[in-house]
């Protein structure tokens, strides 16, 4: 019989709050964390919103100089791997011998990045600071991670846009199952929100100019945030041998690709990469309650997203939830982050809403303008990313 | 003569400071880096600050620190070898 897969330890750090219970209670209240940027030059830029990471201090965390070693997302992984851990209970052992931490990020230490290119472009200087490649590299964050809790297994990072946590998470309930090891941390980091990042993404017109609507009728774009999420899964038997309190059950995993086109969204790929992880949790879609909706608040995801759901449940598509309108886009780390929407639910029977409601065109039951109470005994957490590559994760109480 | 070259020596041992986040009055002349935690990335770090702040480019390669020309066996002997290069460059740009 396959090893069973449960979550025991939850960390975060995104702009709804510094800890878990902070997101949890922005989430309940419907916080939107969306805000003009307060970035050098916005005034060059067309976009001028995003949903930061306000007064995070590396230092209250991290002596100073570790924190110089670090870029952003790096700092805010290690941050969140660490209450990850503490919220787990597990102490130093055995388990650190084959545990790793599996990351996803998009960007890497892209502060870094622009600091370096600002130095030799901008400024004419001929040279760049020695730990400009060990700070900006993706691997920055599982390997500070790694180091930071005596992580002696695979750890590394893994990109696939906007799915890269859900890939991450994914890969690590794999190696969980299969034996590797009992407990693995999985999650993912972002910080994107600098201007080169937001001109970046100026350019390919998706961003919204005045905020985030998932599935609304006036829905104009998505909008960037940043931050991290990290958690501990572990094989369900190691967790009670031990008497840890269970957060959720990873039920059921899968990956996949569109193949199609680099950014037009497939309803088609969505729906495969659905019904293959409802396949691997062996449930009907019936028995989902709630779907944490990729929902981006573009025009094409939202649609595609919509015509994926209606594909599979017809006119029963379950209640949906869409956290990106409270945090906005965490890209890499987003299906971390948006995890905490799903152990919510679970946990606490509440569902996260959106401001808006939906357009009626699309008929889906977004949970909007306050918070919902449900009974939320299995839900679905959905990631679908530029380049077709998809990641979804099924959920339970546990 | 004398005050120009206290006052180098002050600023050395300022920048490194600031590179290691060491206080001041930790970096004594007679210190060696390891023995104040100052790592091979520590010491590259240092070296670049001195050499973007002074201007000046310091012979020194992290893969083999002690095949160098450069001496960085303590903080007296890094102050030395940057007053060294900081003379040779004041005496070259006048000549």
């Amino acid at each position: 019989m396959r090893r069973r897969v449960v979550l025991t330890g939850a960390g975060t750090v995104n702009p709804l709050g510094g800890d878990v219970d902070a997101s949890f209670q922005a989430l309940t209240e419907g916080r939107v964390a969306i805000a003009p940027l307060a970035i050098a030059e916005a005034q060059r830029l067309s976009i001028r919103i995003g949903a930061a990471v306000a007064g995070f201090d590396p230092s209250a965390h991290l002596p100073p100089a570790r924190a110089a070693q670090l870029d952003r997302f790096a700092q805010m992984a290690v941050v969140a791997a660490r209450q990850a851990l503490a919220d787990s209970g597990l102490t130093p052992g055995p388990w650190q011998t084959t545990a790793g931490a599996i990351l996803g990020t998009a960007g890497g230490g892209l502060a870094t990045q622009e600091a370096a290119y600002r130095a030799v472009y901008a400024e004419g200087r001929s040279r760049v600071p020695p730990l400009t490649v060990p700070k900006l590299m993706g691997n920055a964050a599982p390997s500070a991670v790694a180091t930071d809790l005596g992580l002696w297994g695979p750890s590394f990072a893994l990109a696939s846009a906007c799915a890269s946590s859900n890939h991450a998470l994914a890969l690590a309930v794999q190696m969980v199952r299969a034996g590797s090891s009992p407990v693995m941390l999985a999650g993912g980091a972002e910080a994107m929100l600098g201007f080169t990042g937001i001109k970046a993404w100026e350019a390919l017109q998706v961003l919204s100019p005045t905020g985030c609507r998932p599935f609304g009728a006036d829905r104009d774009g998505m909008v960037m945030g940043e931050g991290a999420a990290v958690f501990v899964l572990e094989d369900r038997d190691h967790a009670l041998a031990r008497g840890a309190a269970v957060r959720a059950e990873i039920v059921g995993i899968a990956m996949g690709a569109d193949a199609e086109d680099l950014v037009r969204p497939s309803a088609r790929g969505a729906e495969r990469t659905i019904r293959a992880a409802l396949h691997d949790a062996g449930l009907t879609p019936d028995r989902i309650a709630l779907i944490k909706a990729h929902g981006t608040g573009t025009q094409a995801n939202d649609q595609a997203e919509a015509e994926a759901l209606h594909a599979i449940w017809g006119e029963a598509v379950p209640a949906i939830t869409a956290p990106k309108a409270l945090h906005g886009h965490l890209i890499g780390a987003a299906g971390a982050v948006e995890l905490l929407t799903c152990l919510l639910a679970l946990q606490r029977g509440i569902v996260a809403p959106a401001p808006q409601p939906a357009d009626p065109a699309l008929s889906l039951d977004l949970v909007a303008g306050a918070a919902r109470p449900a009974d939320v005994p299995i839900c679905l957490s959905l990631a679908f990313a530029f380049g077709g590559l998809n990641a979804v994760l099924a959920l339970s109480r546990g | 003569m004398a005050e120009p070259a206290t006052d180098l020596r002050d600023q050395v041992v300022a920048i490194i400071a600031r590179a290691t986040l060491l206080p001041v009055a930790e970096l004594r002349p007679e210190a060696r880096p390891e023995d104040l935690g100052i790592d091979s990335l520590g010491l590259v770090e240092s070296i670049f600050a001195l050499e973007e702040s002074l201007g000046i480019r310091i012979p020194f390669n992290a893969q083999e620190p002690e095949r160098t020309a450069f001496d960085t066996s303590t903080i007296g002997a890094i102050i030395a070898g940057v007053e060294a290069l900081v003379a040779a460059r004041a005496g070259s740009s006048t000549a």
